[in-house]
């Protein structure tokens, strides 16, 4: 009796999870809601465009809810911990993409210009595609510290992934981003998937390093300086960046890359200093390339005066891009409740409409209301990732899910920003929403590791044993 | 279609989505409040009911351990749980293999614990099948309940092995 009141005074409160619900059924009535809507919404296009119930709804409605399903059937077998939200918030916007995408595939104008057609059939053929990999993660990938091993052969698989749109032969220039490769008739974007490697490569190397990246550092003007030689990885990973926008010209994935890299920096180290070399280096790095590269500089301009190019481009003198300015149109004639799904004219965007534009038909059709919902579930599958890695238990796991949810976020805010015209316009795209199979086959891979990491993270701790002993033991001897 | 409708099906759709938004959002909240902060006597004088359910909340395990005792047969223990510290909750799979524990990175379980040394200890099974614990001469020393240990010791599931503020055990 004695010693069990002595410990308590030490222990004064456990903090302990109330029976850990696996809120597998949570998730599966949230996925039937998420499956709804995109049918609704279907629905809905259909009866806009041609008075009557698309003769697709039933086939569209079971493929979505099939893939679903079979998702939340393995989440409920090999993860039965995981986070309830992240599978249905996903599926919402996937399936909100499928029906926008069949949406502008209805556009006689699209179709003339071949911009348009059977996108949304090919998109869900790569929906299915990316949910064979979600499902893969999580039966292959038992635990996901096991990723830990393959810390450098992941830093030589993402440059490889990062370099592969410059081989000569490989890679293809589409529109004046190189970040492209072609085979066997198939365009993929090797830059979705090396998102993903890098973060497994930037966790396990901080993980190892952010000792000595946190605590040797002078302080000076309120700020820790870290050594000169702690700089050596950041400055390799922004020559890297820079070396990407050069030759790649995409601002999109550069951004991306080092964004990510800041982001996890800051986390594993606490310090605020590399916060400020980062949106230094950034902004030094972008500013110089800007100045003599004629592809950047364009799209600078299209920022900062899309009217005048649009204009330009009308008449046919110069002028690069009409659709910054017509996405900013889009969203205007959207106003606070939308056109309504399939009355919009957000075709008029021609190229691109149903990629990195599509932003700009939720603006329109759905309005600020709409778009507003669109960014909050981002938001929410975010808030998700950094929930997990706050919750993980080794540091490896948290570093992971944040630089995973970061790089999310990331990706969000550069198309987001770039078409609603915040920042210039990149060459990525809405994460889900956008008509594109490696984005979406990515993306469901990434959702998977984050399910994965959430799941070790939320399983309920065994009880521990009493230990009348704790202060005895935890003597330090002289 | 008739204007009406689509209004309708407009104004319902956007309200159908942020519907789904504000079941999401309450489902983080009931994941929000999904602990509970057990108070264990630091406030004594709020009466015995607490003390009561402190003892409760002590007694399961306890009587674990003494089931755990009492079936310690040839069944060898399957994995090893940290049930005390920073890592709580991890799990290592016993599958005949050396588990070493220590703040050293190449550890098999990495202690983030000020009281633990680089290499600690080690956890291996001898030709029996049986698991032995052993210190690696470490500072603070490994104890098997109150007893520091000396030397090599066999060890079975449910004894609590301490090293620092860590406590891990083997279970089936």
């Amino acid at each position: 009796m004695s010693s069990t009141t002595n410990t308590s005074t030490h222990h004064t409160s456990t903090i302990g999870a109330i029976g850990t619900p696996s809120r597998r059924n949570t998730e599966l009535a949230l996925l039937v809601f998420a499956v709804v809507i995109p049918v609704f919404a279907y629905a809905n296009v259909g009866l806009a465009i041609d008075d009557k119930v698309p003769a697709g709804l039933l086939s569209y409605g079971l493929g979505l809810g099939l893939l679903a399903g079979i998702g939340h059937l393995v989440v409920r077998k090999f993860a039965p911990y995981a986070d309830p939200l992240l599978l249905p918030l996903a599926t919402l916007l996937n399936g909100l993409g499928l029906v926008v995408i069949w949406r502008l595939d209805q556009s006689e104008l699209l179709q003339s210009i071949n911009q348009a057609g059977n996108a949304a059939s090919r998109q869900l053929l790569y929906t299915a595609m990316g949910i064979a990999l979600f499902i893969a993660v999580l039966i292959f990938l038992k635990d996901h510290r096991v990723l830990q091993r393959y810390t450098y052969i992941s830093m030589v698989g993402a440059l490889i992934l990062l370099l592969l749109p410059l081989v000569p032969g490989l890679g293809t220039s589409i529109y004046g981003a190189k970040i492209w490769i072609s085979v066997a008739g198939f365009s993929i974007q090797p830059g979705e998937f090396a998102k993903i490697v890098l973060a497994i490569f930037f966790a396990g190397y901080l993980m190892v390093k952010r000792d000595a990246l946190a605590l040797a550092s002078r302080r000076f003007m309120g700020l820790y300086l870290p050594r000169g030689r702690d700089l050596g990885p950041i400055l390799v990973v922004w020559f890297i960046s820079i070396l990407i926008l050069v030759f790649e010209t995409d601002l999109g994935t550069s951004l991306l890359f080092f964004g990510m890299f800041v982001i996890m920096l800051y986390v594993a180290t606490e310090r605020t200093s590399w916060i400020v070399f980062g949106l230094l280096m950034s902004g030094v790095g972008a500013v110089g390339v800007a100045s003599f590269e004629p592809h950047v500089q364009q799209r600078v301009q299209a920022w900062l005066d899309p009217m005048k190019e649009y204009t330009l481009s009308r008449q046919g003198v110069g002028g690069h891009s009409e659709q910054a300015m017509q996405a900013l149109w889009a969203f205007g004639s959207g106003g606070t409740l939308g056109t309504g799904l399939g009355q919009g004219h957000s075709d008029l965007i021609r190229f691109a409409a149903n990629s990195d534009f599509i932003l700009a038909t939720f603006g329109e059709e759905l309005g600020l209301a709409g778009v507003m919902a669109i960014l909050v579930i981002y938001a929410l599958i975010v808030e998700r990732g950094v929930r997990t890695a706050l919750a993980a238990r080794d540091p490896f796991g948290k570093l992971l899910a944040v630089g995973l949810s970061g790089a999310f976020a990331l990706q969000v805010f550069v198309v987001a920003g770039g078409v609603m015209g915040l920042i210039p316009l990149t060459g990525m795209t809405m994460p889900f929403l956008a008509s594109g199979g490696s984005a979406v086959i990515a993306n469901w891979a990434l959702i998977g590791i984050l399910l994965r990491i959430s799941d070790t993270a939320r399983r309920p701790a065994p009880a521990p044993a009493p230990n009348p002993d704790a202060e005895m033991t935890q003597v330090v001897r002289p | 279609m008739s204007e009406l409708t689509l209004t309708v099906m407009r104004l319902g759709f956007l309200a159908v989505l942020w519907l789904f938004v504000i079941v999401a959002v309450q489902v983080i909240r009931s994941d929000l409040f999904g602990t509970r902060v057990t108070q264990r006597g630091s406030r004594r004088e709020s009466g015995r009911q607490q003390q009561a359910a402190a003892r409760q909340a002590a007694a399961p395990p306890q009587q674990r351990q003494q089931a755990a005792g009492g079936r310690q047969r040839r069944n060898a223990p399957t994995k090893l749980v940290v049930t005390e510290g920073t890592l709580t909750g991890t799990t290592v799979a016993l599958q005949g293999q050396t588990i070493t524990l220590g703040r050293a990175h190449d550890s098999t379980i990495v202690l983030d614990d000020d009281y633990a040394s680089s290499r600690h200890a080690r956890i291996y099974p001898d030709r029996d099948g049986q698991w032995i614990v052993e210190d690696l001469g470490s500072t603070n020393g490994t104890y098997l309940d109150r007893t520091r240990l000396t030397t090599p010791t066999p060890i079975g599931p449910g004894a609590p092995i301490r090293i620092g503020k860590t406590v891990i055990e083997l279970r089936k």
